[in-house]
């Protein structure tokens, strides 16, 4: 019965799916439409999206506009994604992030764009445009970016304190902080923020740099590795010092008793700046509609609507006139250029990345 | 033809017997077939291709490949680290498995001697709160047990200091026991419910003080309940990695996060393959000689 | 046989006060979260003032609601295959002695002692190899979904059930079914009248395990997961990464609600109905268990009508 149900789960019936190993990935291109024409659309769109990571508005209005349905499904992290990417599932529709999207192309799972079916790609500002991990903008879309850094608590670090890293990485200025640190659960980010802070790059992959990096972390004053509440544990004061993404720390702030009590920055020696993208997986069985929700998204008042809803910064500089000012005019979502300066994104280093994780276990006393 | 008029009644016998004995066998087996041929397809299999992938190769993505019989990350299970993390994650799933064994014993035992219909009603009462979502049910743990939560309020207008356990390893012990006590409620309870009470009362009726009587007559026929509840205990407590990381701070890593991380953070599928793998023969090893210790013959 | 002794009481009121005292441990945090479901404010922790907002949103919300009804469709189907499957497997296992019973005592244990996220990816990879398997072999193309969920989770349920029902088993009196076959009876009736009513509570607490265990699994789900069937607790872990909102709250009250509910409603029918027990083997009152069992054991003779 239960195999009955599997075969109504979705009914359309597919050519061919990618094999569960990489022994033999589609060839690109093997699956893609010769054409789609602008507002085309061939079937329902089967969108697969980090939850809550868009409007449900802007869903509805795409629905009605172009007679088709949506359906979504959810998931919590890049890698649960590039498991059922990998295992062939179909979806016309993901959200990876730049390291992602860079491994997705080497893996050859992404189709390329078909740039006449979403001309609205116009509205990007430049500096989403040529990203490292999709230098021709073939296989992408920016779809909405931010930086990491750190939140503080006013009352304990003070009104003046210097915007470093070492707030969080040095147990000789942060002994006394009630509460201690709090750093992500991720070794990119936190074994890259301690390689920012000793002067390297956050893609260094020499093994000396990153046993500092390790090092520096596990002598940290860090109470808790985690990445989902890094945010609430600063408001609730469990913490005194957040290592985190920018967009949540406004919503908390806004919402506690004392929002001035409270600041996000990003450390003067540099941090990441991330984006988040739009791609259409090469056994997508619906391209078409796929380009355009795209198209529909890159729109300057959807994709406003769209950062107004999340909080997080849009690459679309056509929408900056519809984003709330409050928005467009807090450094810490739209930081200025001096600090973009310094901010890095990350990228997949290959073989390395395993080095990453180890580092960052011995970090953490494993 | 000859030979059947040579045979004996005591033959017949032993052969009817036999027969019986055989049929018997067959019965159990066919009764429990489709249980077991369910088991093999979608799960036997599916765990030989982990074992295959544990001899994978990882690819630079991070993807895994299938090309011969590489080695690594079984020698990689046998270094330094990943025993570290396994020896802490079984030290606190031992102390989990005690805690609710302690405090759950007690209770099957309260409810078990009610009425049958209190029965009823106290068992589903028991069940209620883990039909709320778990992760929502640990968010509000963590927020009881916050320096600004409900406990720390109370401590604080009990003239104490403000409660600090969050991030603690008791938190993630409070945590685990919380999450886990049904598991062993149940079992202790089902074992309880079917005991033949007339043997306390006889030890009573021998002079035995109620203690004896529990010690030397309840406990050990409620045995099987103890050890189903403690396996059913144990063996999650052990892999458990969401409350340690919201609970106990993500620090030090468990094993449950170890492995997940190796699938996930790291993409590497064939070392996490080999860590589950390995983890899943020692731990079967453990049940089965811990099953039959406990009076389960096998 | 008799009813089981109260004990005496000063021990009494001392298990009685651990049993209240448990029960608070176990509601506190529930109550905790019912109660800010209702709060007005969108940080869980800040207390405003009451408003039921967040049910509001929570109804409207296209995708937590189809969440919700994926989540009960397959914790139906796994919780109802699974228990048969699982008491089945474990009457074979504790009453009956065949070849090859340790390896598959081994194999009915597998499931309990490996790790969720092991158990994701292999199910993951087994469905991929399987669909593509049988596409080849007779064009049918099927598809993750709702369907790979529930056959994952009615995987590991199996075992839960099972090693319930054998602790039950285990403190069962085996001369029971013997006399029932010595008056003559099938070994089904057996089943029927003397084993299942005896191993009830085990197979109701097997049966409440399976079901808590397929409405909360994350890991396991969210890989076999497919287009359109997220199924709630995998929506919520994705959702507490963008922030923990009251709207989880109001829908983890809302499911708690439904699912006491359910049960009352169950459980008030098996009152109305008499007969089968829920969760003790009967729910007459405090009566003689021999001599139920007894009477059982007639009847039982009586509908064989003599020598099979």
């Amino acid at each position: 019965m239960a195999l009955i149900l599997a075969a109504c789960g979705n009914g359309d019936a597919t050519d061919t799916t990618a094999p569960p190993d990489d022994d033999a990935p589609p060839a690109t291109g093997e699956q893609v439409s010769a054409e789609c024409a602008v507002d085309a659309t061939d079937g329902n769109l089967n969108f697969y999206n980090w939850s809550d990571y868009i409007d449900p508005e802007l869903i509805t209005a795409f629905e009605e506009e172009y007679a088709v349905d949506v359906v979504e499904t959810f998931y919590d992290s890049n890698e649960t994604m590039l498991a059922q990417i990998q295992a062939g599932v179909v979806y016309d529709l993901i959200v990876p992030s730049d390291y992602m999207v860079a491994i997705l192309i080497e893996e050859e799972r992404l189709m390329p764009l078909i740039k006449d079916a979403i001309p609205n790609v116009a509205n990007l500002s430049d500096r989403f445009t040529a990203l490292p991990y999709d230098p021709n903008d073939e296989y992408s879309v920016a779809y909405q970016w931010g930086t990491t850094g750190l939140g503080v608590n006013l009352s304990v670090v003070g009104e003046d304190y210097e915007p470093s890293w070492a707030l969080a990485l040095d147990p000789e200025l942060n002994a006394d902080y009630p509460g201690g640190v709090s750093l992500l659960n991720d070794p990119r980010e936190t074994i890259g923020a301690a390689l920012k802070y000793l002067g390297y790059s956050l893609n260094e992959t020499d093994e000396s740099a990153l046993q500092e990096a390790a090092d520096l972390v596990a002598s940290a004053n860090v109470t808790v590795f985690d990445s989902d509440q890094y945010p609430d544990n600063l408001v609730n004061g469990e913490v005194a010092v957040s290592h985190g993404y920018s967009g949540n720390f406004f919503t908390a702030f806004d919402e506690s008793e004392d929002p001035d009590n409270w600041e996000y920055f990003v450390p003067d020696e540099g941090g990441t700046f991330w984006t988040d993208n739009l791609a259409v997986p090469v056994n997508s069985e619906h391209p078409c509609t796929a380009h355009t929700f795209i198209n529909f998204l890159l729109d300057a008042e959807n994709g406003a609507q769209l950062t107004n809803w999340t909080y997080y910064a849009s690459p679309n500089e056509a929408a900056e006139e519809f984003i709330l000012p409050e928005i467009l005019e807090d450094p810490a979502i739209y930081p200025d250029d001096a600090t973009f300066e310094n901010l890095e994104a990350i990228e997949d280093t290959g073989e390395a990345e395993i080095l990453f994780s180890d580092y960052f276990n011995v970090a953490r006393g494993g | 033809m000859v030979d059947s008029v040579e045979r004996t009644a005591a033959d017949t016998a032993v052969d009817l017997e036999l027969r019986a004995e055989r049929a018997e066998s067959r019965r159990g087996f066919l009764i429990g077939l489709p249980a077991y041929f369910y088991l093999v397809l979608f799960f036997a299999v599916p765990l030989l291709i982990v074992v295959v992938y544990s001899f994978a190769t990882r690819t630079r993505t991070g993807a895994t490949a299938l090309e011969g019989w590489n080695l690594d990350s079984w020698i990689r299970v046998f270094s330094g680290t990943p025993a570290q993390v396994f020896l802490r994650s079984l030290a606190l799933a031992a102390a989990t498995t005690v805690i609710s064994l302690i405090f759950s014993y007690p209770f099957a035992y309260w409810i078990a001697t009610r009425t049958p219909r209190m029965r009823a009603i106290l068992l589903v009462l028991v069940m209620i709160p883990f039909w709320s979502n778990f992760l929502v049910r640990t968010y509000a743990m963590k927020f009881l047990m916050g320096s600004d939560g409900p406990l720390s309020l109370l401590s604080q207008a009990l003239g104490g200091e403000p409660v600090r356990i969050l991030f603690t390893i008791w938190a993630v012990l409070i945590g685990l026991v919380y999450g886990y006590m049904p598991f062993m409620i149940l079992p202790l309870y089902a074992a309880l419910e079917r005991l033949d009470w007339s043997l306390v009362e006889a030890a009573r009726d021998l002079y035995a003080d109620g203690w004896t009587a529990f010690r030397k007559v309840t406990l050990p026929l409620s045995m099987p309940g103890v050890v189903a509840g403690s396996v059913l205990v144990f063996i999650p407590a052990l892999g458990a990695y969401v409350t340690p990381a919201i609970l106990g701070g993500g620090r030090p890593p468990y094993l449950g996060d170890y492995i997940v991380s190796q699938f996930l953070s790291a993409r590497n599928w064939p070392f996490g393959s080999a860590l589950s793998v390995a983890v899943m023969f020692v731990m079967l090893i453990a049940t089965v000689l811990y099953f039959r210790k406990g009076g389960r013959t096998l | 046989m008799r009813e089981s002794t109260v004990p005496r009481p000063f021990v009494d009121r001392l298990l009685s006060a651990h049993g209240w005292l448990v029960y608070l441990f176990f509601y506190a945090p529930i109550v905790v979260l019912a109660v800010f479901s209702f709060n007005d404010n969108s940080r869980v922790g800040v207390w405003t003032e009451p408003s039921l907002r967040w049910y509001g949103e929570m109804f409207n919300n296209q995708a937590i609601m189809r969440s919700i009804s994926n989540t009960l469709i397959v914790a139906a189907i796994s919780t109802a295959v699974s228990v048969v499957l699982g008491t089945a497997a474990a009457i074979s296992m504790e009453r009956f002695r065949f070849k090859g019973q340790r390896t598959l005592d081994g194999l009915l244990y597998l499931p309990i002692i490996i790790p969720d996220v092991t158990m994701a990816v292999m199910m993951l990879l087994f469905f991929v190899q399987a669909f593509d398997l049988f596409a080849g072999l007779t064009g049918i193309r099927l598809n993750l979904g709702l369907g790979s969920i529930s056959l994952a989770h009615i995987a590991f349920n199996i075992s839960f059930v099972a090693v319930v029902v054998r602790a039950r088993l285990a403190g069962m009196d085996p001369n029971l079914s013997e006399a029932a076959a010595d008056l003559y009876a099938t070994p089904w009736q057996t089943f029927r009248k003397v084993t299942l009513p005896l191993i009830m509570p085990g197979v109701a607490g097997g049966a409440l395990l399976a079901l808590t265990l397929s409405l909360d699994d994350v890991v396991v789900t969210s890989f076999v997961t497919g287009p359109g069937s997220t199924t709630l607790p995998v929506y919520v872990f994705g959702l507490v990464r963008r922030e923990v909102s009251p709207l989880i709250n109001a829908v983890s009250t809302a499911m708690l609600v439904a699912s006491i509910l359910l049960v009352a409603i169950s459980l008030g029918f098996q009152r109305r109905s008499g007969g089968r027990a829920g969760l003790t083997e009967t729910d007459e009152g405090d009566t003689d268990e021999t001599a139920q069992m007894a009477g059982r054991l007639s009847r039982v003779g009586a509908d064989s009508g003599g020598l099979r």
